[in-house]
Parts: C-alpha cells; sequence; structure tokens
C-alpha cells in the first residue's frame, strides 16, 4: 500500500486542513463532550449565581492577580481534603465565568475558604497578613478600603447572562443599589466567605 | 464519570476513537517498505530539488515502526481496562472518586487505629495522654494556627487559648468541644447611638475599675449607673460576664482587643463580633476530641 506523500507535501490547502485536523481530534474527543454532560452544566444543590458583591469582589481578586498564588481546585486526594474539605467538583464552578481554579499554589487552596475564618481575620489580614500569619510571604493589600465601581455592574451581569448565567432582569436593576457603600475590601471578603460553602462535608 | 446529556456524545466519542485508531495503523502500514536485501540499492525518490538533490526510498527504522505499534497497543489495551471509550466503564471500573474513597479507606484504618483508643475516654483523661496531645498539637498547627497563632497564644480579637480566663465561651470540656464543633458568634452590640459619647466614655472608666486599671472615679461612678442599665445582661451586675452568650469577664486581666480607655470605648461604641467558625462537618468527632483536649490541655498548664 504506498502512500502518495505528495499530495500533502506539494499542496498548502491539504496540509494546513489535516494538520487542524491532527491537531484538534484530542481536543474534539475530550474537551468538547464535556460541555454536554450533566455533572458540568448542572450547578451543586446550594450553588447560586454571584450576588452582585460577591460579583464585584470577585473581579478585585481577578485584578490583584489572587488566582497567580492561590488555587481554587482541591484534588481528590486525601492529604487536600483533610486540610481544605471536599474535593472540588464541577457543579460547582458553572456561574463561573472565568473559574479561578489556577494551577500554582505559593499560598493555599481557596476553593472552601468561605466560612473557614472570621471577616475580621480577613480584613486584618488582607491589610497585613504577617499580623495574624507571622511566617506569611502574601503581599498586603492596603489600598483596598475604597469605595467599589458600580458603574459597569450592570453591563458586567448582562455579559455574564449570555453566557448563561441566570440572573433576572430585577436583579440587573437592583444591582447599583446593593453596591452602595460598599468598599472593595468588603466585595472581596464577601466573595470569599461564599467560596465552596455548598459542599460542607469531608466525604 | 460520563453522564451525557445525549447517547449522541457516547458514539461521537467512541466514532472519533475507532476513527483515529483507522488512520494511525494506515498510516504505519502505508509507511512500512521492505528492507532492501544487502547490496541491493533503494530507489530514488521522483523529486529533485536544487537541480541535483534527490532523496533515497529508505524504510523507516524498524525500531520506531514497533514503538509506534506498540503506543497503539497500549492505547487499545487502556481503553478497555479503564473509562475512556464513549460512556464504556472499563473493565477495572476505576473511577477517580473511586480511588480516592480507597485512599480514605486505607488511611482510616490505619489512623482509626489511634483515635479509637481515645474514643471512649473523657477530654480530661486524653488531654493527660502525651501521644493525644502531640496528635492534638499537630491538628492544632494545620488549622487553628491561622487565628489563634502557632503558639496558641492569640492576637488582638483573637483569643489566647493559654490563658484560663480567655475563655469567653466556657473552659470546661464540653464546652471546649461544642464551640470548636458549632463555632459561635460573638455578638456586643454597638452602644454609640443609644448612650451617647459621654456615657460611653464614663462606662468605659467604671469597666477600667473593675480590675484596678486607672480611671476617673467621677465618670466611673456615673459610669455604674449606665452599666446597670445596659450591660447586666451579658455580663453580669458584678461584670464577671456568662460564658452561655460569650460575654467576657470584665474584672480579670484579660482583654481580647485591648484594656486601654480608648479600645475600650472603641469596643462599646462600635460593638465587637468575634466569630469562632464551625468545625464539625470538616473535622468529625475523633480530631476534635484531640483538639479539645490538647487545647484543654493548654489551658490547665497555665494554671
Amino acid at each position: 500500500m504506498a502512500m502518495n506523500h505528495d499530495l500533502v507535501e506539494k499542496n498548502v490547502g491539504w496540509l494546513i486542513l489535516l494538520s487542524i485536523l491532527t491537531v484538534s481530534v484530542a481536543g474534539l474527543v475530550e474537551i468538547v463532550p464535556l460541555f454536554f454532560q450533566h455533572s458540568t452544566t448542572t450547578p451543586v444543590e446550594g450553588v447560586k449565581p454571584y450576588d452582585p458583591v460577591r460579583l464585584v469582589g470577585r473581579d478585585i481578586y481577578v485584578r490583584e492577580g489572587c488566582y497567580l498564588c492561590h488555587s481554587q481546585m482541591i484534588r481528590p486526594f486525601r492529604a487536600e481534603t483533610e486540610r481544605y474539605g471536599h474535593y472540588s467538583v464541577a457543579g460547582e464552578f458553572v456561574y463561573d465565568h472565568p473559574f479561578q481554579w489556577g494551577s500554582k499554589r505559593t499560598g493555599p487552596d481557596l476553593a472552601r475558604v468561605g466560612g473557614r475564618y472570621s471577616d475580621d481575620w480577613h480584613r486584618i489580614h488582607l491589610h497585613n497578613p504577617r499580623d495574624v500569619v507571622p511566617e506569611s510571604n502574601m503581599p498586603a493589600f492596603t489600598w483596598l478600603d475604597r469605595p467599589v465601581r458600580s458603574d459597569d455592574i450592570q453591563a458586567k451581569m448582562r455579559a455574564l447572562r449570555i453566557v448563561g448565567v441566570p440572573y433576572t432582569d430585577q436583579e440587573i436593576a437592583e444591582a447599583p443599589k446593593a453596591l452602595e457603600g460598599k468598599t472593595e475590601l468588603e466585595a472581596l471578603i464577601a466573595y470569599l466567605q461564599g467560596l465552596g460553602t455548598a459542599l460542607k462535608a469531608v466525604n | 464519570m460520563s453522564d451525557f446529556v445525549s447517547p449522541f456524545w457516547g458514539y461521537y466519542v467512541a466514532v472519533l476513537v475507532v476513527a483515529s485508531f483507522a488512520f494511525l495503523v494506515w498510516l504505519l502500514v502505508g509507511n512500512t517498505t521492505k528492507k532492501p536485501a544487502v547490496g541491493q540499492q533503494v530507489e530514488l525518490q521522483k523529486h529533485v530539488w536544487d537541480e541535483d538533490l534527490q532523496e533515497w526510498n529508505n524504510p523507516l527504522p524498524g525500531w520506531w515502526m514497533y514503538l509506534f505499534w506498540f503506543t497503539i497497543a497500549f492505547g487499545v489495551v487502556y481503553l478497555i481496562l479503564y473509562p475512556g471509550f464513549g460512556t464504556f466503564g472499563g473493565k477495572l471500573g476505576w473511577t477517580s472518586s473511586g480511588q480516592y474513597k480507597e485512599e480514605r479507606r486505607v488511611a482510616d484504618q490505619r489512623f482509626d487505629e489511634k483515635f479509637n483508643r481515645y474514643k471512649d475516654m473523657d477530654v480530661k483523661a486524653v488531654a493527660a495522654d502525651p501521644e493525644a496531645r502531640e496528635m492534638g498539637k499537630r491538628l492544632f498547627l494545620t488549622y487553628c494556627q491561622q487565628c489563634h497563632g502557632s503558639d496558641a497564644r492569640g492576637a488582638k480579637g483573637f483569643p489566647n487559648l493559654t490563658n484560663p480566663s480567655g475563655w469567653q465561651w466556657g473552659s470546661e470540656p464540653e464546652q471546649i468541644v461544642a464551640t470548636i464543633t458549632g463555632g459561635h458568634q460573638a455578638a456586643m452590640p454597638a452602644w454609640e447611638q443609644q448612650l451617647g459619647a459621654e456615657s460611653v466614655k464614663d462606662v468605659a472608666n467604671y469597666v477600667r475599675s473593675f480590675s484596678g486599671l486607672a480611671h476617673d472615679s467621677l465618670r466611673a461612678e456615673r459610669g455604674k449607673d449606665v452599666f446597670a442599665q445596659n450591660c447586666v445582661a451579658c455580663h453580669g451586675p458584678e461584670g464577671k460576664g456568662n460564658p452561655l452568650v460569650g460575654a467576657p469577664n470584665l474584672t480579670d486581666k484579660t482583654w481580647l482587643y485591648g484594656s486601654s480607655e480608648a479600645t475600650i470605648i472603641e469596643t462599646i461604641s462600635k460593638g465587637r463580633n468575634g466569630l469562632m467558625p464551625t468545625w464539625g462537618p470538616l473535622l468529625g468527632e475523633k480530631k476534635i476530641k484531640l483538639l479539645a483536649a490538647y487545647v484543654y490541655s493548654l489551658n490547665t498548664n497555665a494554671q
């Protein structure tokens, strides 16, 4: 059975087409079907879309680059679940666009940091981590005591609705009001305190 | 785990997998040429580059071909044993959650042996056991030191656990277990609006007088009435506190937020809402018992 490689080697059109097919086959088989599974598209019971304050807090989390040192993905290993709690499941992230799983843990995983510390602790810790954890090498976020931006919250919520987060018109209309008087620090803490609270027990 | 929204996706994966295998086999077979006999010349390929540059059509190296065949065989065996071929779960029935459960089962077996030794002992007896204290300390350093400090001496707003009078929710073993398991939310209200700045200052001076701290006796005298009307419900008529509501004893030398006049005024005006998180669901009874025993031992050591 002789092969005619001339076809591919002398025809740029075929070369491009077959190259694309070759490099995309793994993605087509392994990634595309994940978008059509119940376990990846149905929220875990108790997981709700971010309310405006937490949504803004989440954007501050992204802006400050928290994901560079903190993951939000507890892997199904005992060593991780002992420390952080139940391993992460896909249904917890259906309203995350984009998800903050991260890939680097200079600091601890934050997937279930919600409710783990008090708001006071977070306030002190974000202002200067060394005040509560002397050996911490996390930077101090001293500039968060300022009002949140609320002029773009409705646009953000509408954009998220396009990708499938079920915000109602009423929720969007009331969003700027919910942000009145909130500081960035409060929003960020509200976001952190909500992380991973849907699944409680270790198993 | 595959729980596709429609059966189509199972077939979609299966068809693409089979097609990929078929393509690779076809590619390999199509590129296999016989090894030339010794002395035999392989043919030249037809194309000529740069006027006189030509290629021999030599066969691909055997070891490389065998390696390629091996990876295909490996892939087939893998898809028979493990999940991956459409909705087929694999002969071994492997799942990542199953592997996790097995890991836990093995670990639980190993550690339950240790935990069970303390199961029927009361917390005081566990606290007397050096190995249990060591285990408790390890747990403390994982879960508790972020707030209470690695030496358990706490910080402003985070109770010092080595100080017996720092236990505003009670220092009895059952109370410690309850505190760790269910957490506590302290609720010192903000009195600024209701009392006004002057009365707050008076009551702060009165509170300072309990433990013999320097105070303005005139203000303290005035504060006495304010205290009797507003503060006794939680802190008691003598200011000795009430562990049931987490109201601290104001007559000792332990001050969670500080004892300066300014700090006490801040505490009374703005209120305090210290929070001990809930640890029951994450840690479970066995670990909480060891933690309570460790913490209790710190408390008694200090006495």
